[in-house]
């Protein structure tokens, strides 16, 4: 029988409150082997914890339970406590007494019900708990961003500069993401480009980054401190180290039909290109469902003219295998797709375009040269309609619950630029909230209303009507004013929602990290775990975790980066010591835990055993310490119960199941 | 067994790790209330849960049990869900043939950013196990200690 301390946390009044601590720790006396019980304002505190440090010493505890938050706040605190006193760290159990009791329960007798068994529970485990000693495993000390956007190149750059070898992976033709597609930024009207290419040139000649554009993730095995990843490196038919980058091959193409996806599709490419002027690197890529010689085997005008000698339409994919000791997602954002949304006359309209299209439209290497112009006759709008909100914080099922945070202030500031460019244009936003939550945003917005003129609308668009004239006839509502309004536009602009990459599942599903309902990453914790996946040595940057702007994504860039560089400054991680075991007694060698093992952690040896007095030579599971990652699939396959979890036991969770039917 | 009116039916809740352990703790973060007859015990992956501990739950005179998982395809350990969801369903069909009903067993997916999956989850489980009344199949045969 352990000598079993319990102590009981008021965590100020969240506990406290609604839990009778008092009476827990009275019923905590009446278990068996419990030596010691207390209660104390937050067990958390250097004081709380010193408590704990004291009835260890003071009463020989061999075993600890804390009723308390969840052990995904403080297991660690408590743990850490219990070692520095002498006990071994994982003779400590948690009774989570506030997630799982005092927050959701109102009735105090019901909820000190509750919390007495759950403190039952977790003593009937802790005597069964053994010292278990963390193994180690060591650090590769080289980092992988998944995406080259500015998330990416923040991250990779911060990362780099403290002296670690990182790759970006990135399965565009270029670096640069959705940052290299917009033309002026927010607050402060920067050039997009102006600020972006000089981050993407450090980072091509960056010593410590090597960037492997057109390129995607494959495979990823392996775990915190040693993922081994599989990157498939398209066929780019293009030899990178021969190309000079003299464009003359996109000159000579013959195929120009292919929509630009840097444009958004407003105007064509090449078969051969790069998707922009300042692409790094400045490598085209043959796109081979457009390219005459691949399809046809006729034509190789590219490589005739190419000096360098660079064109290979030999080229195949390439699997490249790398180990690395972290990895992060920085996977960004794309708009929804409007088919659901036929109100909007999107797809009848060439008039009717989203934001991100405005931007091509606005930049001067866009498919007007920058010139505003409508793209169904060319002719300047005098009149445009910005929507707001269109899939963002929708009810039903045809856009996204979220607000996708960046379309107030984008929209105010293609307002600004429009009305400062042609301010004979008139601009009117349809709005549900104008929401400007950021340093200089509200100035930014008013300015837009007060010093241009932007005319804001509060209220919603039912329907946009393409009229025989070429014009569109937007059908809104001001709710201000309680009327309807019908309003004559020669161009309508879309806020639409953002949405995850649509490869963000794949590449979660790869790496074993959670993603919400909405393929956002999910992060270890909402506030104090911002950037960190659940999953160990997995770091989220950028849109990919949730909407964010781009300061917001360059800070949350760098502190990722910063959680990397932590980690790959370590030699050693310990690891999880709560692995499978077999008893060598009960194991028949049948093979079964082996074929579920997702790690192949579990091999065979034939080993002498000494079962009651006989002694012979059996073929037995043993289980690689550092391979197994404690799921426990093998423990409930095999059928002669010789598989064990340890720290989640056959008889340890019995037991608890046990104190809870009692 | 007669069921009086301040009757409360003993619940086990079995939540993995990463997912649904995680989701009944943002259930409790957001003050998402569901009835305290729910007591969840922490496992590493729905499949560590033996059918052994079920049948022990009943046996011990649980009314419900049920077993919260990530979603198929999120696993943290790839394929665990998929052994819990088919060891489950042969479990479950068993014991409906045992006259353990199937209302008394779920399995449920519930993600580390569903709390109000779970507090729903366990909301609508609740009132299916108070319905059914005690479970007594097993209960005969409680092993007393």
């Amino acid at each position: 029988m352990k000598r079993i301390g319990v102590f009981v946390c008021h965590c100020g009044s969240n506990i406290a409150a609604t839990v009778d601590v008092k009476k827990v720790v009275e019923m905590a006396l009446l278990e068996q082997g419990v030596v010691h019980a207390e209660d104390y304002p937050y067990m958390c505190s250097e004081a709380g914890q010193q408590r704990i440090a004291e009835a260890i010493r003071e009463k020989q505890l061999e075993g600890i339970v804390v009723c308390s938050c969840s052990p995904r706040m403080h297991e660690a605190t408590f743990r850490k406590c219990a070692e520095r006193n002498g006990l071994n760290p994982y003779l400590v159990e948690i009774a989570n007494v506030r997630e799982h009791c005092s927050w959701i329960h109102k009735d105090m007798q019901e909820a000190t019900q509750k919390a007495v068994i759950l403190m039952r529970a977790a003593v009937a485990k802790v005597h069964l708990n053994t010292p278990l000693q963390a193994g180690e495993s060591a650090v590769t000390k080289r980092a992988l961003v998944i995406g080259g956007g500015i998330a990416g190149i923040q991250t990779a750059l911060d990362i780099a500069d403290a002296g670690y070898p990182v790759d970006i992976v990135e399965k565009e033709p270029s670096i640069g993401g959705r940052m290299s597609q917009l033309d002026k930024t927010f607050p402060t009207l920067d050039c997009s480009a102006c600020i972006l290419t000089p981050k993407m040139v450090e980072a091509a000649a960056h010593e410590n980054i090597t960037i492997h554009t057109w390129s995607e993730v494959e495979k990823v095995s392996g775990f915190v401190g040693s993922f081994t990843v599989e990157i498939r490196k398209k066929a780019r038919y293009v030899n990178m180290d021969k190309c000079t980058g003299c464009g003359i091959c996109q000159e000579k193409c013959p195929s120009k039909k292919p929509l630009s996806e840097f444009n958004r599709g407003l105007n064509t490419r090449t078969a051969i290109y790069t998707p922009f002027a300042q692409a790094i690197p400045n490598v085209p890529v043959i796109d081979p469902n457009a390219c005459i010689k691949l399809k046809t085997g006729k034509c190789g005008i590219c490589e005739k003219f190419c000096q360098a000698g660079a064109i290979d339409y030999t080229q195949k994919d390439e699997i490249l295998t790398q180990q690395y000791g972290a990895i992060v997602v920085a996977t960004g954002f794309d708009t929804i797709k409007l088919d659901k949304y036929g109100e909007y006359a999107y797809n009848e309209s060439k008039d009717v375009i989203t934001s991100l299209e405005l931007e091509r439209i606005m930049n001067a290497a866009g498919p007007t040269k920058g010139h505003l112009e409508r793209l169904s006759d060319g002719k300047a709008p005098k009149e445009i309609v910005f929507i707001q909100c269109v899939g963002s914080r929708c009810s039903d099922d045809r856009g996204k619950p979220y607000c996708s945070k960046i379309c107030c202030m984008y929209t105010a500031k293609h307002a600004m630029l429009i009305r400062d460019k042609y301010p004979d244009t008139n601009v009117t936003v349809f709005y549900i909230d104008v929401r400007t939550p950021g340093k200089n945003f509200d100035e930014f917005y008013r300015r837009a209303v007060e010093d241009y003129g932007v005319n804001y609308v509060k209220g919603q668009v039912g329907k946009v009507a393409p009229q025989p004239d070429g014009s569109l006839l937007v059908h809104g509502v001001d709710l201000l004013e309680n009327k309807q309004i019908l309003k004559k536009a020669d161009m309508v602009v879309l806020a639409t929602a953002i949405e995850p990459n649509p490869d963000a599942r794949k590449i979660a599903t790869m790496l074993t990290a959670s993603i919400d309902t909405n393929n956002f990453l999910t992060e270890a914790h909402p506030k104090l775990r911002p950037v960190e996946s659940p999953t160990a040595g997995v770091f989220l940057s950028g849109v990919a975790q949730g909407p964010k702007d781009i300061p917001e994504t360059v800070a949350q860039a760098g502190a990722a980066a910063v959680k990397v560089i932590g980690l790959l400054a370590k030699d050693k991680l310990k690891t999880n010591p709560c692995t499978a075991k077999a008893d060598e007694l009960r194991c028949n060698g049948c093979s079964q835990c082996a074929n579920v093992c997702p790690y192949g952690a579990i091999s065979y040896e034939t080993r002498q055993v000494n079962d009651h007095g006989i002694r012979e030579d059996r073929r037995i599971a043993v289980v690689n310490s550092a391979l197994c990652q404690g799921c426990g699939a093998c423990t409930v396959t095999c059928p002669s119960g010789a598989m064990d979890l340890q720290g989640f036991s056959n008889r340890q969770i019995i037991a608890e199941v046990d104190a809870i039917c009692r | 067994m007669p069921v009086t009116e301040n009757w409360k039916p003993t619940i086990v809740a079995f939540c993995c790790n990463w997912c649904s352990y995680a989701g009944a703790d943002l259930a409790g973060s957001s003050r998402l209330a569901y009835p305290a007859d729910v007591k969840i015990i922490k496992v590493p992956c729905s499949c560590r849960v033996n059918p052994m501990f079920v049948l022990r739950a009943f046996e011990k005179g649980a009314d419900g049990v049920i077993l919260c998982g990530c979603h198929p395809g999120d696993c943290h350990y790839s394929t665990g869900n998929y052994y819990a969801r088919r060891r489950m369903t042969l479990l479950f069909s068993m014991l409906d043939y045992l006259g353990i009903e199937d209302g008394r067993t779920r399995v449920e997916w519930v993600s580390a950013a569903e709390g109000v999956k779970f507090s729903e989850t366990m909301n609508s489980f609740v009132e299916t196990v108070r319905a059914l009344g005690p479970s007594v199949r097993l209960g005969d045969l409680r092993c007393k200690n």
